[in-house]
C-alpha cells in the first residue's frame, strides 16, 4: 500500500455550515502534502476530522489500513499521527522539556502504582523518555531553552516547540497546522529546511499554510479547498496555473 | 543539601518533639491537623493537580469512616486491617460516583459534587441498607492496636496520623515527579493539548478522583479510630468547605503549601480560642484574612513551583 492517509467522501456539517464538503484525497507514503485554500475553507477542520477532535458526519479516514472515525484523539495519537495547533497550545506554565515529555506519554508504560514507588522499571522508562524529549529538542535547536518556561520562548521557537512534543511520540503522519504562522522570514527558511529533515527521517507530513513560498518549494502535492469543496489537487507547478484556483485566490472582476 | 532540605529536616524534627513538649489537648489539636491534612492532601491530587472542582470530598471521607466502623463493631476485624479496605470502597465509590460526570467543566462539577456530598450525608442520617446507626451514628469503635502495642492517648494517635501523613507525602511527591503526576498536570493546562498529545485525559480525571477519595477513604478510617464514635454530623458540607479551603488557601497543587494550610486553618482557630479576647471574633477575623489572601495573592501562599531541570545532563547520563 503507498497510501499512508485515506480521505474518503468526507463531511462536516456544523449547525447549517457545512464545513467540509464531501472531500477525498489520498497522501502517499513519505510525501509533503499541503493543504490550502482562503481563510474559512474547512483546512484546520479537516485536520481536526483526521486527528479525532471532531467526528466525520460522512464519509471515512483510513490510516494504515486502519479505520480512524469514532477513536477519540489520544488513540490516534498512539496509532501513529502527531500534530500542532494553529493557535499555538504548549503547556506555557511547564518547562519546555516537560512540554515534549507530553508527546512520549503514550509511548511510556509506568501506571499509578510504579510511578508512586518509582520502581526501578519507571525510573529507567522516565531515564529513556528524558533521553529521547532532549533527542527531539535538539533535532528542532531548542536543547539549550529544555529548562525553561514554555511561556518564555519566542513566538517562532513555540512553534518548534510544538513539532518536538509531536515527535516525541514516535509518529508516522505529521500533521502542522501554519507552522511558518508569526515567524519571520530567516525563521521560515529554517523551518522549511527541518520539515526536509523530517521527510528524510522517513515521516509523512500535511500541512496547512499560508507562506505560498513555502508551500511551493515544500510540498510535492496540494490539495486546495474553497468553501468546504476540493476544488483542485496536483503538484505545485499545476496548481499555480490552475484557473478555478486563481479565481478563489484573487477572485475575478 | 539547599534550604528546601533544611526547611523539611527542620519540621520533621520539630514534629518530632510536639508529643514529648505538648499537654494531650495540644497534641490532640496536631491531631486534627494531621487528619486535615491528609484529606487535604487528598483532594490535593483531585483540585489541585488535576484541576477538578470538588466540593464534596467529605463524602469519601465518610465512607471511609463508615466502612472501618462498621467492619469493626459488626465483625471484629482490626481497625488498622480496615485502613486499606477503606481506600478501596471509598476509591469505588469516588470512581462510580465519578464516572457520569467526570467531563463538566469546573463550576458545573463543584455543584454536582456537593450534591454527592448531600446525598451521602443524607444516606446515612436515613441509615440505608440499616447499617449506618441513622443519626446517631456507630459507637464502640476499637482502638487500633498496632503489633501489639494498643494506641489510645492522643501521643499515641500522633505518631499514627502524623506517621500516615509522611507516608502520603513521600508516595504524593514520587507520584508528582512522574509520568502520571505529569498527565494531571497536562490535563489541568490545557485539556485539548494534552488529549491532541496522546493523553487519555478522561482515564486520568478518573484515577486521579479515585485515588484522592481512596486517600479521603483512609482518612476517615483514621478518623473513626481516634473518635471511636462517627456520626453524619462529622462529615456536613462545612467539612468538604474547609478541606477545600485548605487546598486553595494553602496553595493547590504543592504538597507544603497543602500542609500549612492545614496549619492554618485548623491550628490558628484553636491558637485563637487560648485568648479571651480573641475567642468571640476568630471566626470573624478568619473570614477577613481569607478575603485578603485572595484578593493579594490568589495562588495561595506556597504556590507550585515550577519544576526544574537544572541538571539535566546528569540525570541523562
Amino acid at each position: 500500500m503507498s497510501n499512508l492517509l485515506e480521505i474518503c467522501g468526507v463531511t462536516k456539517v456544523f449547525g447549517g455550515l457545512t464545513a467540509v464538503d464531501n472531500v477525498s484525497f489520498d497522501v502517499r507514503r513519505g510525501s509533503i502534502v499541503g493543504l490550502i485554500g482562503p481563510n474559512g475553507a474547512g483546512k484546520t477542520t479537516v485536520f481536526n476530522l483526521i486527528t479525532g477532535n471532531y467526528r466525520c458526519d460522512r464519509g471515512e479516514i483510513v490510516f494504515d489500513g486502519q479505520l480512524l472515525s469514532r477513536l477519540p484523539p489520544h488513540k490516534i495519537v498512539y496509532l501513529g499521527i502527531a500534530r500542532t495547533f494553529q493557535t499555538i497550545r504548549l503547556f506555557q506554565n511547564m518547562s519546555v522539556l516537560e512540554n515534549v515529555l507530553a508527546g512520549r506519554h503514550c509511548r511510556m508504560k509506568a501506571g499509578l502504582l510504579a510511578s508512586m514507588l518509582h520502581l526501578p522499571s519507571e525510573r529507567k522508562e522516565e531515564r529513556e523518555a528524558l533521553k529521547f524529549a532532549l533527542h527531539e529538542l535538539e533535532f528542532v535547536g531548542l536543547r539549550e531553552h529544555a529548562a525553561q518556561r514554555a511561556s518564555s520562548l519566542s513566538y517562532g521557537n513555540q512553534r518548534l516547540l510544538e513539532i518536538a512534543r509531536a515527535l516525541a511520540s514516535e509518529p508516522r503522519l505529521l500533521i502542522l497546522d501554519e507552522p511558518a504562522g508569526g515567524m519571520n522570514e530567516q525563521e521560515t527558511e529554517e523551518l522549511m529546511a527541518l520539515i526536509k529533515k523530517l521527510q528524510s527521517r522517513g515521516l509523512t507530513i500535511i500541512l496547512i499554510e499560508h507562506d505560498m513560498n513555502l508551500v511551493m518549494q515544500a510540498c510535492e502535492h496540494l490539495v486546495v479547498l474553497e468553501y468546504g469543496r476540493k476544488i483542485a489537487e496536483g503538484p505545485p507547478e499545476e496548481i499555480q496555473n490552475n484557473p478555478k484556483v486563481i479565481e478563489a485566490y484573487l477572485g475575478v472582476d | 543539601m539547599n534550604r528546601r532540605m533544611w526547611g523539611i529536616i527542620a519540621f520533621v524534627a520539630a514534629m518530632a518533639a510536639v508529643p514529648f513538649c505538648l499537654n494531650p489537648y495540644q497534641v490532640d489539636v496536631f491531631n486534627n491537623i494531621g487528619l486535615y491534612a491528609l484529606l487535604a492532601l487528598s483532594l490535593n491530587i483531585i483540585l489541585g493537580d488535576a484541576g477538578m472542582y470538588n466540593m464534596g470530598h467529605a463524602a469519601f471521607y465518610a465512607v471511609g469512616a463508615y466502612t472501618a466502623a462498621f467492619l469493626n463493631t459488626q465483625l471484629g476485624i482490626g481497625i488498622l486491617w480496615t485502613l486499606p479496605i477503606s481506600g478501596i470502597l471509598a476509591g469505588l465509590v469516588g470512581l462510580v460516583l465519578a464516572r457520569p460526570v467526570i467531563h463538566l467543566r469546573g463550576d458545573y462539577l463543584l455543584i454536582v459534587t456537593v450534591g454527592v456530598g448531600e446525598i451521602v450525608r443524607i444516606a446515612l442520617i436515613n441509615n440505608v441498607f440499616g447499617v449506618t446507626g441513622g443519626p446517631n451514628g456507630i459507637f464502640g469503635i476499637a482502638r487500633p492496636v498496632f503489633f501489639g502495642f494498643k494506641i489510645a492517648k492522643p501521643h499515641e494517635f500522633f505518631f499514627l496520623i502524623w506517621g500516615f501523613v509522611a507516608l502520603t507525602v513521600l508516595l504524593f511527591s514520587s507520584l508528582k515527579n512522574s509520568r502520571f503526576g505529569r498527565a494531571l498536570d497536562y490535563l489541568r493546562e490545557d485539556h485539548v493539548a494534552a488529549e491532541g498529545s496522546g493523553i487519555d485525559t478522561a482515564r486520568y480525571q478518573l484515577l486521579a478522583f479515585m485515588l484522592g477519595a481512596a486517600w479521603a477513604g483512609m482518612a476517615g478510617c483514621l478518623y473513626a479510630s481516634k473518635m471511636s464514635i462517627i456520626s453524619p454530623e462529622s462529615f456536613n458540607f462545612w467539612e468538604s468547605v474547609v478541606i477545600f479551603i485548605i487546598v486553595i488557601l494553602g496553595g493547590s497543587g504543592n504538597i507544603a503549601g497543602v500542609i500549612l494550610g492545614a496549619f492554618l486553618i485548623v491550628g490558628l482557630p484553636e491558637l485563637f480560642r487560648e485568648f479571651k479576647a480573641f475567642s468571640q471574633a476568630r471566626m470573624w477575623f478568619f473570614g477577613l484574612a481569607m478575603m485578603i489572601m485572595m484578593v493579594f495573592r490568589t495562588e495561595g501562599i506556597l504556590p507550585p513551583r515550577p519544576r526544574v531541570f537544572k541538571d539535566i545532563d546528569r540525570n541523562v547520563s
